[in-house]
């Protein structure tokens, strides 16, 4: 049975990885999580100096799902460099840098600094609800989405992944311009910016007033994205959106997702990215899937099966 | 101070569980890594069996039974997590992830533990294991509990917000009515109290140690949820502040800003 999957000419020993900002740079998770297992890890967003990060309290639970306004908190592409990637090289496994930044010259700074260290790919997160400049400013026009991403391919060593934002209109249109672009591939989606209000207080829960949802609860939103996405481009995708269970996996994976990453389902259970893994395993046994490239986009219509 | 100790995920069978005041509850727990593991002040992420309620509950741990294997937690239902853990009866099963963030370093001098509301259970594992002379100061809105429990290990002064026992007013104005004195704090309890512990210590130029409490996500470090502001660049996140489940949640008083 085969889980490995190819994308931007690296092969991931299977499609499980986890989702930028839930998992650190693994070392937290490494006492519950064998991070030899994961597919790839990819870190928090990093930028070019230290971040922060809003003010507390910066995360909320809502039904079937969580709010988080971190605000992209960081200790720099230095000390990253330094720690992170060192610590991460200790494990066989694929390593993916998510990168942030204010501006565009900011992202560029970061991409540079990566560009002699052993990292597998950059993951460009320009869907952040979180802060006012930079990130999702820069995911919700097309112009700008294509003009960004031509712009860090030009300083990038590694394979580019865009993370897009679901909070626009129609994010095929996104999709293709990262596309357009350059990208390598795409990563969607970000979470969905929500609110909470608590009633007793009559205050907001966050004190960013706003955060972005995270959770089962947009699991289907995000397999409607990345089908829209996979019908929309042709390079690789990356779903993501409250995966919990192998199920959910699979489901990304037949919607058109070469690698699905797992997030808010750490918070849940430490070891969620191992049960999913796991599962898939079980899955394509009781399906009798001899290659697990043999599920990805294969949704179709009923009446045709 | 840095966290060495292992952490451990364990489905914890629940030995019994009783309310002692007014919607605060005790709950013990078999958990024998955890309880194997567990120091004064350290906390434990509780997990709900409910699938629409993501975030595991930080509950600080109020007693250790070593030799039983098992953890006492005594928390006030604030919320629809603590809610479904406040039903649950002997024998069913809780996810448990702990021990988690760092307790109380535990110096043999002349002790203030100071406990007010909801941060009074963590102080009781503390007054067990520390064997100098001891003060316990506890503040209650209204309602007490734990209190006799806590006079098996030093003696106790009370103050409520209501006046119905002990002190009419705070802990502080129970420590001046009575003409306490101490070497050190240790104390768990809402942000005003230990804002005016932090002035209180400074003044006296003695020893301090909060524990502070925030709404978490992951509870191990990794999601940088529960921060809070430091007096200096912290070596981990490179930043002005410090992760409350990691770090903390006993911080050195000087060390934080809240």
């Amino acid at each position: 049975m085969n889980m490995k999957v190819e994308m931007c000419g690296l092969t991931l020993k299977n499609p499980v990885m986890t989702a930028s900002g839930t998992f650190g740079s693994g070392e937290e998770y490494a006492e519950f999580v064998d991070l030899d297992r994961l597919g790839a890890v990819v870190t928090k967003g990093v930028a070019n100096v230290p971040w922060e990060g809003n003010p507390t309290p910066r995360v909320a639970e809502v039904y079937g799902g969580m709010l988080n306004a971190i605000g992209l908190q960081n200790p720099g592409i230095d000390l990253f460099i330094e720690r992170d990637i060192p610590f991460l090289k200790k494990s066989d496994t694929k390593i993916i840098v998510n990168v942030c930044g204010h501006t565009v010259e900011d992202y560029v700074e970061v991409v540079k600094r990566l560009a002699d260290q052993p990292v597998d790919m950059l993951e460009i997160n320009i869907s952040c609800p979180n802060v006012k400049e930079g990130g999702i400013a820069f995911g919700q026009n097309p112009h700008t989405v294509q003009q960004i991403t031509a712009e860090i391919k030009k300083h990038a060593a590694q394979p580019v992944i865009m993370k897009l934002s679901p909070n626009v209109t129609d994010i095929t249109e996104m999709a293709r311009a990262a596309e357009a672009g350059g990208a390598d591939a795409l990563s969607l989606i970000n979470t969905l910016t929500g609110m909470k209000i608590d009633i007793h207080k009559r205050s907001f829960v966050l004190a960013n007033r706003t955060g972005g949802m995270s959770g089962p609860a947009i699991h289907p939103v995000a397999v409607r994205m990345v089908y829209q996405c996979a019908q929309a481009v042709n390079i690789p995708l990356i779903g993501m959106g409250g995966i919990f269970t192998a199920e959910d996996a699979i489901e990304m994976i037949l919607a058109g997702a070469t690698a699905v990453a797992v997030g808010t389902a750490s918070f849940t259970n430490p070891r969620a990215t191992m049960e999913i893994i796991s599962g898939i395993r079980d899955y394509m046994e009781a399906y009798q899937v001899k290659d697990i490239r043999e599920l990805i986009g294969a949704v179709h219509d009923e009446k045709h099966g | 101070m840095q966290t060495t100790q292992r952490k451990f995920q364990e489905t914890a069978i629940i030995i019994r569980q009783e309310e002692i005041a007014d919607n605060i509850y005790s709950m013990w727990l078999r958990t024998e890594q955890i309880a194997a593991h567990a120091a004064a002040g350290q906390f434990v992420s509780v997990y709900c069996n409910d699938g629409s309620r993501l975030l595991p509950r930080p509950v600080s741990i109020c007693e250790i039974d070593r030799k039983d294997g098992a953890v006492r937690l005594v928390y006030r239902v604030a919320g629809k997590g603590t809610e479904e853990f406040c039903t649950m009866r002997t024998g069913n099963h809780l996810n448990v992830v702990g021990p988690l963030g760092n307790g109380f370093p535990k110096k043999e001098r002349r002790a203030f533990l100071i406990g007010g509301g909801i941060g009074i259970p963590p102080m009781l594992q503390l007054a067990k294991e520390l064997h100098c002379e001891k003060q316990i100061v506890l503040g209650f809105r209204d309602d007490t509990f734990l209190v006799d429990e806590f006079k098996r290990y030093g003696k106790v002064y009370i103050a409520t917000e209501d006046g119905s026992a002990g002190t009419d007013g705070n802990v502080l104005d129970a420590i001046r009515e009575n003409g306490l004195c101490a070497d050190i704090i240790y104390a768990c309890g809402p942000l005003p109290m230990l804002r005016a512990l932090k002035e209180y210590a400074a003044a006296k130029h003695i020893e301090c140690w909060i524990s502070l409490e925030e709404r978490m996500a992951c509870g191990i470090g990794a999601c940088l949820a529960c921060v809070c502001r430091s007096k200096n660049r912290d070596v981990h996140t490179n930043v002005k502040n410090k992760r409350i489940c990691k770090e903390g949640p006993v911080f050195r008083a000087g060390e934080v800003e809240f």
